[in-house]
């Protein structure tokens, strides 16, 4: 057990299955359970009580593109950093490697430095 | 001892604990709070001091009927429970409970997989609140995509600053490569990380997606019965993942004072208890912090202290 690659992942695969299963299990019991009375009043939407207004999936404005695009620069960069974080202390990589990747994360720091300087950091 | 019988048993094990102990801390954050607050908790069910409200709460859920709202999106609406509470349970997996790979499944990745299967909650807030089709829903939904994303960062880049400092991802090996000067060390990474992950898991003082005196319930308003019960079962179990982390990366595991090979698992399972005591504590003893104030918290100070942390830690282990 374990001791190839992919026996080990296979764990986590009967892992999700063996989840599903008893996900399946508790809700065929909350079948046999369960009262079922449905009515219209019951499965409108809630809003407090009161009749809803216009629709659910209402237009709103999302203030964070802004954020998702540093999210997206600094996900990118941390998927990066842990294969170098295993390794860049042995020998033959050292202060090189180390000095690479500390101008790759301040040029990203950089880039944080000037969104925070131009005001987009600020939630209006 | 045959494969698949091994197998079973680390399966069930898994399991196990997953059913167990995020009830342990959902009955525990019961009493404490009730505690904290100068107030009666649970005292009924179970007839000693109410022991068994948890089961008993499990029993009510599981007997109501199941509500699917007439104008949501059906089959995303009520797959979305599920999508919450698996990536725990396969969060579990790997975490190492003691010495000698006492761990359920033992993964050179380990530290990895964690956080890309935590990630993976977003997707279920995000499922139950555009799928409602209710305003309050959504909103949560939104907040909580913000939230997610900002904290996401100095949680993997804290994660980075130890497996850094053990350079390895394997979670037992990064226990076997920890020592007690660490937790000075790795202090703003410790701060970063354990704070990072309470506005993963939406934890109070960080529940802005779920504030009860704003958006109702946030995206689970509409949820009812069992879906509701996952949820709720997905967010104890967010805390014991997060705590069990906490306890794996920066407060040395199954390592004890005394007695660390025989007593490993005791010692993991006591970190994790007082982890989550202070997860629970802190929902006590601090109010919830403004949509704005999450993120400037995150951007401004959470990230800047992780990216340091990462530069500490890089001049240390080159010069030691």
């Amino acid at each position: 057990m374990g001791t190839t690659y992919l026996a080990s992942y296979s764990t986590l695969g009967f892992l999700l299955v063996l989840g599903v299963l008893v996900s399946i299990a508790a809700f065929a019991a909350n079948r046999l359970l369960r009262t079922q009375a449905p009515s219209p009043a019951k499965q409108t939407t809630y809003e407090c009580g009161l009749d809803p207004v216009g629709d659910g999936w209402a237009q709103m404005q999302i203030r964070y593109y802004v954020y998702a695009f540093l999210y997206a620069l600094f996900a990118v960069e941390s998927v990066f950093l842990f294969p170098w974080a295993v390794v860049y202390d042995r020998p033959g990589f050292g202060v090189t490697a180390a000095a690479e990747m500390g101008v790759f994360v301040a040029v990203l720091a950089l880039g944080l430095a000037y969104a925070w300087r131009k005001g987009v950091l600020r939630w209006l | 001892m045959p494969f698949w019988l091994e197998l079973v048993i680390r399966l069930v094990a898994v399991l196990a604990a997953f059913m167990v102990l995020p009830l342990v801390v959902g009955q525990t954050e019961h009493k404490v709070m009730a505690h904290m607050q100068g107030r009666l908790g649970p005292m009924y069910a179970g007839a000693y001091r109410g022991w068994a409200q948890l089961l008993a709460d499990g029993v009510k859920f599981v007997q109501k009927e199941d509500i699917t709202p007439a104008r949501a999106d059906r089959p995303v609406f009520q797959l979305a429970p599920m999508i919450a509470l698996l990536p725990y349970l396969l969060a579990l997996l790997v975490i190492p409970l003691g010495p000698n790979d006492l761990v359920a499944q033992p993964l050179d990745i380990g530290l990895f997989m964690v956080l890309a299967v935590v990630g993976i909650g977003i997707l279920a807030v995000l499922m139950a609140g555009w799928a409602s089709a209710n305003k309050y829903t959504l909103l949560g939904a939104m907040r909580a995509a913000a939230q997610l994303l900002g904290y996401e960062l100095p949680f993997v880049l804290a994660a980075a600053s130890v497996a850094m400092a053990a350079g390895t991802l394997s979670l037992s090996g990064i226990v076997e490569a920890w020592s007690p000067w660490w937790l000075l060390w790795q202090l703003p990474a410790l701060c970063v990380f354990f704070i990072a992950g309470l506005a993963e898991i939406r934890r109070p003082p960080f529940d802005a997606p779920i504030a009860d005196s704003e958006l109702v319930f946030g995206y689970m308003t509409e949820y009812s019965g069992l879906r509701f019960a996952l949820f709720l079962l997905a967010e104890y179990a967010g805390i014991v993942v997060i705590a069990a982390l906490t306890t794996v990366l920066f407060l040395g595991g199954w390592r004890g004072p005394f007695a660390s090979e025989e007593l490993g698992w005791l010692w993991t399972l006591l970190k994790v208890g007082a982890v989550s005591f202070v997860v629970i504590w802190l929902r006590v003893s601090y109010p919830r912090l403004r949509v704005d104030q999450l993120q400037r918290l995150c951007w401004k100070v959470l990230v800047p202290v992780a990216l340091g942390q990462l530069v500490l830690t890089a001049t240390v282990t080159l010069l030691t």
